[in-house]
């Protein structure tokens, strides 16, 4: 059942790989319209998490809700009604701007002419309508960012989960990217997001910190600031990843 | 010149791909014994640059000397002087650990025992998953085993091309701290990576962007000659906050930062003046404090210069 309050809403969730624990018991919810911060050493379990959170692998065991979806029953219904970004893969080099945002409006189900409508006004958005016809192989990265970002969000998803959505890119660019971050919140969409830039931890409204498969701290950036009497959330991620027995 | 204290030597490397200007003239000089760092974004000819340098790939202008050797004419003497790292895994996946070792030490003739001195602080980390295949392993064991690999046959210059590129803060912080053991092994190397945070690690560094460098020199004396006033500015509402800074005139540039957003004071700024306006404006909890620039704050406004 969808709630109103929460978008995400997962209790114990847990994923076994043979004997091993990848992810071990979390519990946490994300609040509609957040900026939710999802950081932890390599290998803590981070990707297999978001892959259940997404709909993409079932849990071991636990239970919760993603945009009013059972994790446990209904990935299928979970795929669709979110939006999805990540470094490695987002957009077909071989296809123009126009033809992404159609290909992927498509395979979510926006109807043509809407489809049309939405995709005109998020390039004018982005200042970038006059690029339509241009192949995205052509486009710098932080463009091909960017537009991988317009198009997560063709289809009105109320969450969109990032999966280190800045690697790589240049400091001015990767400050335009969240500023979109920024005003997509702003209008209301909830943003989760994983990222090795700890100035980036700080723009979140909260911070799970995941280590050997468990989160060890969840709050606003400050509080944690606080509670681990540090001066930035770099010097709190090395805390909590100081004692981390996986390694990758 | 005295080319004997240089590692590497670049003088005016160009080289397009088709239409795409990967390098513009790029020169710079890596001392012996120094951790030289090429800062920048995906795109700033990093790999074109290193491809040329370890002799894979033609310059289309200009010239280097890698260990004193001219990149051209001895290309095959560089070849068994450098290690190289290359950015993307490049060891056989279905070999194991030792196996891959053993494969590079003897393309160099060398054996594992010869140097394994160099490689053990290394080595010794993964040695007890050496039968282990290298396609099975995870990303910080490759990237040990990659390093391990590159260094069998004793380099004198070692290219490490984004070797902690998506490896978490504190991993990439161990990275360092080989890197700064190997240098007392009197290797030179030319690392690069896109984490602007990792600049200091360095001794000196090349900030570069789009096939051009932009600036050349020690990450101290880079941030110490920084003109202009910074300052770091939040407030309850940032988002809100960047939108109304925009418009101050008195603002030459301002930024996302962190905790802060930092802003460039212009002609006619005024702290103080600015906080009155802000909370008029509604916005509560303004602070305002000049800051020490970093390397991202350099990065950023030589970008603007441009």
């Amino acid at each position: 059942m969808s709630n109103t309050h929460f978008i995400i809403q997962v209790k114990n969730l847990t994923k076994q790989f043979g004997t091993f624990t990848a992810v071990d018991h979390i519990t946490f919810e994300v609040e509609r319209g957040e900026i939710f911060g999802f950081l932890g050493a390599n290998g803590a379990g981070k990707t297999t998490a978001m892959r259940m959170l997404c709909g993409l692998s079932y849990p071991t065991s636990g239970s919760g809700t993603v945009a009013g979806f059972d994790v446990v029953k209904e990935g299928e219904k979970i795929k669709r009604h979110i939006g999805y970004m990540s470094q490695r893969f987002s957009l077909y080099d071989d296809l123009t701007v126009m033809e992404n945002m159609e290909l992927f409006g498509g395979i979510y189900g926006v109807k043509s002419r809407k489809l049309k409508e939405r995709a005109t006004a998020l390039l004018q958005k982005l200042d970038f309508f006059e690029e339509r016809d241009t192949m995205v192989s052509a486009l710098p990265l932080g463009w091909k960012q960017k537009l991988a970002f317009a198009v997560a969000t063709l289809h009105r998803p109320e969450i969109v989960f990032l999966d280190e959505p800045t690697g790589g890119v240049d400091p001015i660019t990767r400050r335009q990217f969240w500023e979109m971050i920024y005003q997509a919140a702003n209008e209301g969409t909830t943003i989760f997001v994983t990222t090795h830039y700890m100035d980036e931890a700080e723009y979140c409204n909260r911070i799970s910190m995941m280590v050997d498969g468990k989160i060890k701290a969840l709050d606003t950036p400050t509080n944690l600031k606080k509670s681990f009497n540090a001066a930035s959330m770099d010097e709190v991620f090395r805390i909590l990843a100081r004692d981390a027995q996986r390694g990758d | 010149m005295d080319t004997s204290t240089l590692a590497i030597e670049v003088n005016g490397i160009s080289k397009s791909y088709g239409t795409v200007k990967a390098l513009d003239k790029v020169s710079l000089d890596v001392r012996r014994g120094e951790i030289f760092g090429l800062i920048g974004p995906d795109g700033a000819g990093k790999t074109t640059l290193y491809k040329i340098l370890v002799t894979l790939l033609n310059a289309d202008e200009g010239s280097a000397r890698v260990d004193g050797l001219d990149i051209v004419k001895d290309y095959r003497n560089i070849r068994s002087r450098v290690g190289y790292m290359p950015g993307k895994f490049s060891l056989y996946p279905d070999l194991t650990i030792e196996e891959n070792m053993e494969f590079f030490a003897t393309l160099f003739g060398v054996t594992v025992e010869q140097n394994y001195d160099l490689v053990a602080p290394i080595y010794k980390q993964i040695e007890p998953f050496k039968k282990r295949r290298a396609g099975r392993l995870s990303g910080g064991m490759k990237q040990k085993l990659a390093l391990s690999c590159a260094l069998i046959h004793k380099p004198s210059v070692l290219f490490l091309d984004e070797p902690t590129t998506g490896v978490d803060a504190v991993s990439r912080s161990e990275f360092w701290d080989m890197l700064h053991n190997l240098r007392e092994q009197e290797l030179s190397i030319l690392v690069s990576t896109p984490y602007m945070d990792e600049a200091s690690r360095c001794d000196r560094i090349a900030l570069c962007n789009t096939g051009h460098i932009l600036d050349i020199d020690s990450p101290k004396h880079m941030v110490e000659k920084f003109d202009g006033k910074l300052y770091g500015i939040k407030a309850r509402d940032m988002y809100g906050l960047l939108k109304n800074l925009r418009e101050d005139n008195s603002i030459t540039n301002c930024y996302t930062a962190g905790e802060f957003h930092h802003l460039l004071a212009g002609a006619g700024f005024d702290a103080d003046k600015l906080k009155q306006n802000l909370v008029a404006q509604g916005h509560s909890d303004v602070e305002i404090k000049p800051i020490v620039p970093d390397i991202e704050d350099v990065f950023i406004k030589l970008l603007s210069n441009e």
